[in-house]
C-alpha cells in the first residue's frame, strides 16, 4: 500500500446553485479512511452534482463554493485528472474499443512502467474479481455483474485517494446488487479509501454502514 | 424463398414509397456511371464523334508529354494530401482540445456562417487577404513593414501551392469539425471522459484515447471525401493554387475547353489519372489508419499521463481557431470592399465608402442571382422528397439501411468531379440537351441528395418511434403520421438539411459549367470568372451574395422552428 493512502475526505462549507435554486446549502463533512458516508434524496436534489463538484467535473451552469480536501491537501482548484479521485457511476462506462484487460491497463497507474509488470497487475485484478483469463475479451460479452466489477477494478487500478460512488448499484438486479455491494464495499475498506455513496435506495445506505445525510 | 407475414405486410405498408431507393439510387449512380464511361472510353482514344474510333494510348502519351505535368502532379499530390492530412489533424486536435467548454455549446452555430459560404466565395476573400496588396499586408504596413507599394511576392498563385492549402483548410476543418461532434453524440462522451479524467488523463489525452477510437469509423467517409475533394478541387485551384503549371484538375479542365478538340483525349485521360491518384492516396491513408490502430491500441495501454500531447493539441487547435478567425476576416473583407469607393494601398480601411458598386452591379447580379435561387431551391426541394421518401421507406418497412447504402451517398462526393462531368457533358451535348435547366439541376441533385440525406437521416432516425406507434394507435393514418406528425416534430433538422442542401447547390462550379455549357450563369461562375482580374469592388459583391444567399437559409432553419414553435419547449429539444 502506498503511504499517501488513508487520509480523510473533508468537504468545507460546500454550497452549490443552480441558477437562483440551492441545491446543496453549505455542507461541511468529513469522510474517515475506510468509511462510507451516504448522501441521501430525491432525483434532482442534487446529489450527484455534489460528487461532481468533488470530482472536479462540474457542469459550468452551476455555481459551487467550498473547499475540498484530502488529508491537508485543498484540491478544490486542482484539475479532475490530477485529484486522484475515483469515480465509479451508475453505467459501468467500459470502454467499447478495448478489450477487458486494455480498459484495466488504461486506468493502471503510470507508476508501474514495465509492460509485464502492468499485464501482471491487470491479470492480478481479473483475478480478485473472479474474471481470471477474461483479459482478451470483449466487454460488451460480459454479464451486468461481471461488468460492474471490472469497472471498479478499473477505477480502483488508478490509485484514487478517495472514492465517489453515484448510484453504482441501480442498474442491478436484486441478487448481484447484494453482491456487488459487498465487493465495492470491501475493497473500499480493505483500501483505506474514505468513500461517498449517493443513492436513493435506503438498502445501499444500510450496507454502506456509514453515516447518512438527507438531501430535499 | 418465401417471403414471411411479416415482410409482405410491410410492404404493402409503404406503397408507393418502396420504389423511393432504387429511384435514389439510379438519380445518384447513372449520372456518374455514365459520365465515367463517358471519360473512360476517350481517355482510352474512342469517341466517334471527334475521330477517335480506335483504342489506343494516345491521349496518355499526350498527357505525360505535356510540359510541366510532373510538376502538375506533384503539386496536386502534395496540396491534396497537405490540405486534407492537416484539416484533420486540426479538426482533432480542436475537438479534443475544446469538447466541454461551455462556449463550444453553440459550436455549430458558430461554423454555419463559414459552411454556407461556398468554397470560391471564401477562396476569393482568402486571396484578397494574403496577397501582396491585400488585408494582412495593409494592417502591418506602412508602419511595421515600411512598405508603401505591395511587396513583389507571389502568395496568391503561390507556385508549391501553400495558398490552396490554406483556401481547403479554411472550409474542411469546420466541416470536418462538425462531423466528429455530430458523432460525439452517438457515443455518450461526457460520463466517459469523466471517467477517463478521475483515471488521471488530462483532457485531450482523455479524448484522443478514449473517443477519438470510437468516433473514427463515423469520421472516416467524411474524411475520404475531404481527401478525394483536395485532390480535384478546381474553382479553388483557379483562384489559388499555382497557375503555371496549374494543378491536374485545372489543366484537365483547362484541355477540356480547348479549342483544338484533339486535347479531349489528354483531357479525359488527366481526369482517369485524378481517379487513380484519389485511389491511391485513400488507399494509402487506409493504411496509415490500421497502423495507427496498432500503435494506438500500445499507447493507450502504457497508461502514460501527462504527456506532450496535450501541449501539441492545444497548439493545433489554437492553429485551428486561427484558421477560423482568417475565414470570418475573408468573408468580412470581401464585404468591405463591395463597399468601398476608394481603397489605396497600404490603407487599412477604404478611404471613401458608398453604395455606387452596389447600385451599378445590381442589374448585372439579378440574373446569376435569380439563377442561383432556381436551381438551388429546385435541386433542394426534389432531394428534400427523395430523402423523406426513403427515410419513410426505411421506418415503415422497418429495414435497417446498411453501410453499403452510406458508400452509395459518397460515391459523388469521393470521385473527381472532373472524371464523371466530361462525359457526362459529351453525353448531353449528345442527347441536346446541355444548357438545359433541367440538366443543370440534375447535374446539382447529385451532390445535393447525399448531403440533405446525411444531415436528415440521424435525427430522422432517432426520433422516438413510440410516437408513430402512439398515434397509429389513435387511428391515424401512414400519411397522416408523416405530415402532422413527424414532419412538424422534425422541422428543424428538416429545414437545416434543406439549408445545407442550398449551400451545396449555390456552391456548385464545375456541375454548372459543364452540365450548363456555359450558358446559365450562377452567383459562383461568375466570380470564379471574375477572378482572374476584374475590380476587387465587384468580386467583393459577387462574393458576398454568394454566401449572403446560403446564409439567409441558415438563418431562416434557425428562426422558423422557433417561431412556430416557441410555446412548445418539448420541440426545441429536437436538435
Amino acid at each position: 500500500m502506498n503511504a499517501t493512502q488513508h487520509r480523510p475526505l473533508h468537504l468545507r462549507d460546500v454550497r452549490i446553485t443552480l441558477h437562483a435554486r440551492e441545491l446543496i446549502p453549505g455542507m461541511n463533512l468529513s469522510v474517515a479512511p475506510g468509511e462510507c458516508v451516504t448522501v441521501m434524496g430525491p432525483s434532482g436534489c442534487g446529489k450527484s452534482t455534489l460528487l461532481a463538484y468533488v470530482a472536479g467535473t462540474l457542469d459550468p451552469a452551476f455555481r459551487a463554493t467550498g473547499r475540498i480536501l484530502i488529508g491537508e491537501s485543498d484540491i478544490t482548484d486542482v484539475a479532475p485528472e490530477r485529484r486522484r479521485v475515483g469515480i465509479q457511476f451508475q453505467d459501468d462506462l467500459l470502454f467499447p474499443h478495448l478489450s477487458v484487460g486494455e480498459n484495466l491497463a488504461f486506468a493502471l497507474t503510470d507508476r508501474v512502467r514495465e509492460r509485464q509488470a502492468r499485464w501482471r497487475h491487470v491479470e492480478a485484478a481479473l483475478e480478485e474479481a473472479d474474471l481470471a483469463g477474461f483479459a482478451a475479451r470483449d466487454p460488451a460479452t460480459l454479464s451486468g455483474g461481471q461488468r460492474a466489477r471490472v469497472a471498479l477494478l478499473r477505477t480502483l487500478l488508478a490509485e484514487p485517494l478517495v472514492l465517489l460512488l453515484d448510484e453504482p448499484f441501480n442498474r442491478l438486479d436484486a441478487q448481484l446488487r447484494h453482491d456487488f455491494r459487498r465487493f465495492v464495499f470491501d475493497h473500499a475498506v480493505q483500501r483505506g479509501l474514505p468513500a461517498l455513496l449517493v443513492t436513493h435506495d435506503a438498502a445501499d445506505a444500510q450496507a454502506a454502514g456509514g453515516p447518512v445525510i438527507e438531501l430535499r | 424463398m418465401g417471403e414471411t407475414l411479416h415482410e409482405v405486410r410491410a410492404r404493402r405498408a409503404t406503397g408507393v414509397l418502396r420504389f423511393a431507393p432504387a429511384v435514389t439510387v439510379a438519380v445518384l449512380l447513372l449520372p456518374i456511371v455514365a459520365g465515367l464511361v463517358g471519360t473512360l472510353l476517350p481517355a482510352f482514344g474512342y469517341l466517334p464523334a471527334i475521330g477517335g474510333t480506335s483504342f489506343g494510348f494516345d491521349g496518355w502519351r499526350r498527357l505525360f508529354a505535356a510540359p510541366g505535368i510532373a510538376t502538375s502532379i506533384v503539386t496536386t499530390l502534395f496540396t491534396g494530401i497537405a490540405a486534407s492530412v492537416l484539416s484533420v489533424l486540426l479538426a482533432i486536435a480542436f475537438c479534443a482540445w475544446a469538447w466541454g467548454r461551455p462556449w463550444t455549446r453553440r459550436v455549430g452555430g458558430w461554423l454555419a456562417p463559414i459552411l454556407a459560404t461556398p468554397h470560391s466565395a471564401i477562396a476569393l476573400g482568402l486571396a484578397f487577404l494574403v496577397a501582396p496588396s491585400g488585408w494582412v499586408v495593409r494592417a502591418i504596413s506602412p508602419w511595421l513593414t515600411g512598405w508603401t507599394v505591395p511587396p513583389d511576392v507571389a502568395t496568391v498563385g503561390h507556385p508549391g501551392g501553400l495558398a490552396l492549402v490554406l483556401g481547403l483548410m479554411v472550409k474542411e476543418v469546420p466541416y470536418l469539425v462538425l462531423m466528429i461532434v455530430g458523432a460525439m453524440h452517438q457515443v455518450a462522451a461526457a460520463p466517459q471522459l469523466a471517467a477517463a479524467r478521475a483515471a488521471g488523463y488530462a483532457r485531450a489525452e482523455a479524448w484522443l484515447k478514449v473517443i477519438l477510437p470510437q468516433i473514427y469509423p463515423q469520421i472516416r467517409l467524411p474524411f475520404y471525401a475531404v481527401i478525394a475533394f483536395s485532390l480535384s478541387v478546381v474553382d479553388v485551384a483557379l483562384i489559388l493554387g499555382p497557375t503555371n503549371p496549374p494543378t491536374l484538375a485545372v489543366l484537365a479542365v483547362r484541355w477540356f475547353f480547348d479549342a483544338d478538340i484533339t486535347f479531349y483525349f489528354q483531357a479525359s485521360a488527366a481526369a482517369i489519372l485524378l481517379v487513380g491518384l484519389v485511389v491511391t492516396v485513400v488507399a494509402g491513408w487506409f493504411l496509415l489508419e490500421r497502423v495507427t490502430i496498432v500503435l494506438g491500441r500500445r499507447w493507450i495501454v502504457r497508461g502514460r499521463r501527462h504527456g506532450s500531447i496535450n501541449r501539441i493539441v492545444a497548439t493545433l487547435a489554437g492553429s485551428g481557431i486561427a484558421l477560423f478567425a482568417l475565414a470570418v476576416l475573408a468573408i468580412v473583407g470581401m464585404g468591405i470592399w463591395s463597399f468601398a469607393e476608394q481603397w489605396r494601398f497600404p490603407d487599412a480601411l477604404p478611404q471613401a465608402w458608398s453604395l455606387a458598386n452596389w447600385l451599378r452591379r445590381l442589374q448585372g447580379l439579378a440574373e446569376p442571382a435569380q439563377w442561383t435561387l432556381v436551381l438551388g431551391m429546385a435541386a433542394t426541394a426534389i432531394a428534400l422528397v427523395l430523402a423523406v421518401a426513403c427515410l419513410e421507406h426505411e421506418s415503415r418497412a422497418q429495414v435497417k439501411t446498411g453501410s453499403r447504402t452510406l458508400w452509395i451517398l459518397y460515391v459523388p462526393l469521393l470521385l473527381p468531379q472532373v472524371a464523371f462531368l466530361f462525359g457526362a457533358q459529351v453525353l448531353l451535348v449528345r442527347l441536346d440537351l446541355d444548357g438545359a435547366v433541367g440538366a443543370v439541376i440534375f447535374a446539382h441533385l447529385v451532390f445535393v441528395l447525399p448531403y440533405l440525406f446525411l444531415s436528415l437521416a440521424d435525427p430522422w432516425r432517432s426520433l422516438d418511434p413510440r410516437y408513430a406507434r402512439t398515434a397509429a394507435s389513435l387511428g391515424a393514418s401512414p400519411t397522416r403520421i408523416l405530415l402532422r406528425l413527424k414532419l412538424p416534430l422534425l422541422l428543424r433538422p428538416v429545414l437545416i438539411a434543406c439549408a445545407v442542401a442550398f449551400a451545396v447547390s449555390v456552391g456548385q462550379y464545375l456541375a454548372t459549367l459543364f452540365a450548363g455549357n456555359g450558358r446559365i450563369p450562377t452567383l459562383t461562375t461568375e466570380a470564379v470568372t471574375l477572378a482572374a482580374g476584374a475590380d476587387r469592388r465587384v468580386i467583393g459583391a459577387y462574393a458576398l451574395m454568394q454566401s449572403a444567399l446560403p446564409m439567409l437559409f441558415f438563418l431562416a432553419a434557425a428562426l422558423v422552428p422557433a417561431l412556430v414553435f416557441r410555446n412548445r419547449r418539448g420541440v426545441q429539444g429536437w436538435q
